[in-house]
């Protein structure tokens, strides 16, 4: 009876300190691979499909980055980094840069540093297809216009706090949820980074669905986060942007992801996050 | 330490506010609905206690996240039911989350109450019957004030469970004090324990003082056998 009650909290404890070393063991790799942290959920910019597959502009950005830093498309890591999580990651060393829709501020800046902007977005609106109103950033702020964003987000705080504190908002945990209210009329507009709404309407299954809005209401450029201090990295990885902007390689990757939305993205933008 | 408070950006008590809300509405709705399905599942009418005894096992084994998400995202978001909440989400998301809560925890108010139905010797409602009193008079009158006070402390867990339960709230944009927990992370990332420590002390301040109060009156009210 005894052996029995041994064996089964050996076998708990085999089991439990198995399931916590999962996450972290393989954080540090040898020097031939590279752990890279993007968003697995975000189509058009970070999207780990049903296949396993990685694909997006993110994805695109961090590969050609990963490849001047020396590292071949197969070494690559990938981890999931969700938005509430991506200080620590960095300052805890899973990942070696994070490119996932990462806004540079200043509340940021003083935990991690910054290269690039790779890409400038900017809040705005996605409607459905067929409706024709024309929407400025006063319709916002009147609880006429039914919202929807995701819980905790930018986009969701910045219209509480910034341009619209009386909005008729309501927040889900993704904005998949979104789309099947916007799609059946319960609200008549999903707002985040334009980028990411570009993504969505691309989606096989929504092409020609829903359209962009077109209001700017908001500058988000997006960085590449790395550890602070790290200012080796910050100029190789900024080489390496522009590089990509030089070789056209980058307008080839933004016109595949967002293209199909009709998404007037803007070029690249100047990189300011130098030493 | 705890200057992220200061900024006025988190209204902290204002969510727990809601949470509140939240728990005292579906517990009323649980007790109500939990009662009604406990009679049903006791009932003499075959039908009824087919109902009660599938409902309990069908809404208690399933999820309450996806209970709650199926009452924003099917009967809102798909179907148009705002239960009377015109167009305002947070009036629309809060009824849609008190619906959800109290489905759920009826089923568990039902059970918890059928086990006290069971404390009541079967004598009572044999010599209640044989008064001429009807099932519902008999159930009304002589069982389930007597079922009842044998289980305040049983119910008092049930209460318990709810209060931590509305944070699934969370999941369909009410503005409940997990909701506000999910930004404050994101934004605080540096203080993530302290928050969290936060969140933890308020739910400790919500249900201790609960689970002992009730846990008195469990024992003041007890039937003495």
């Amino acid at each position: 009876m005894t052996l029995r009650k041994a064996g089964f909290a050996a076998a708990t404890a085999l089991v439990l300190s198995l399931t916590a070393t999962a996450c972290g063991g393989d954080s540090g790799a040898g020097d031939d691979k590279i752990n890279i942290g993007i968003k697995f959920d975000q189509p058009g910019l970070g999207l780990k499909t049903q296949d396993g597959e990685y694909t997006g502009f993110d994805v695109d950005v961090a590969t050609y980055v990963a490849k001047e830093l020396g590292y071949d498309e197969k070494d690559i890591v990938w981890k999931q980094a969700p938005s509430a999580e991506r200080e620590n990651m960095i300052a805890n060393g899973d990942v070696k840069f994070i490119v996932a829709t990462y806004t540079i501020n200043d509340e940021r800046k003083q935990r991690v540093d910054f290269a690039g902007p790779y890409f400038l977005a900017h809040q705005d609106l996605l409607v459905r297809a067929d409706d024709d109103t024309v929407r400025t950033e006063d319709d916002l702020n009147s609880s006429e216009m039914k919202l929807c964003s995701v819980t905790g987000s930018t986009s969701a705080q910045n219209v509480n706090k910034k341009f619209a504190p009386k909005a008729n908002l309501i927040n889900y945990g993704g904005y998949s949820e979104c789309l099947t209210g916007l799609e059946n009329k319960a609200v008549d507009a999903l707002t985040t980074d334009d980028s990411i709404l570009a993504g969505y309407a691309a989606q096989e299954e929504h092409q020609g669905k829903f359209k962009l809005a077109g209001l700017n209401l908001s500058d988000e450029p997006y960085g590449i986060g790395l550890k602070k201090g790290d200012t080796e990295l910050r100029k190789q990885i900024n080489d390496a942007l522009k590089k990509m902007v030089d070789e056209g390689a980058w307008e080839e990757a933004a016109k595949k992801h967002f293209g199909p939305a009709d998404y007037e993205y803007e070029p690249a933008p100047e990189i300011t996050e130098t030493n | 330490m705890f200057d992220f408070l200061d900024s006025g950006q988190y209204d902290v008590l204002g969510a727990f506010w809601v949470t509140v809300q939240l728990t005292v509405y579906s517990a009323i709705g649980s007790l109500v609905w939990g009662t009604i399905l406990a009679a049903m599942r006791v009932s003499p009418v075959p039908l009824m206690r087919a109902f009660g005894t599938a409902y309990v096992n069908v809404v208690r084994n399933t999820p309450l996240t996806v209970i709650i998400l199926a009452a924003s995202l099917g009967l809102f978001q798909t179907l148009g039911i705002t239960l009377a909440g015109g167009g305002d989400f947070e009036v629309i998301g809060f009824r849609l989350a008190v619906l959800g809560l109290v489905a759920y925890h009826a089923t568990f108010v039902c059970e918890a109450l059928r086990s006290g139905i069971n404390t009541v010797p079967v004598g009572q409602a044999e010599a209640a019957r044989a008064m001429g009193l009807s099932f519902l008079q008999v159930l009304s009158l002589v069982v389930l004030p007597q079922a009842f006070r044998s289980v305040v402390a049983p119910l008092a867990n049930v209460l318990i469970a709810l209060t931590k339960n509305t944070t699934v709230a969370a999941a369909i944009g009410v503005a409940e004090a997990a909701a506000l927990m999910k930004t404050m992370i994101e934004y605080e990332s540096d203080a993530i324990f302290l928050v969290s420590a936060m969140f933890a002390f308020g739910f400790v301040v919500l249900t201790l003082p609960t689970g002992m109060l009730l846990g008195w009156v469990s024992k003041r009210v007890a039937v003495k056998r």
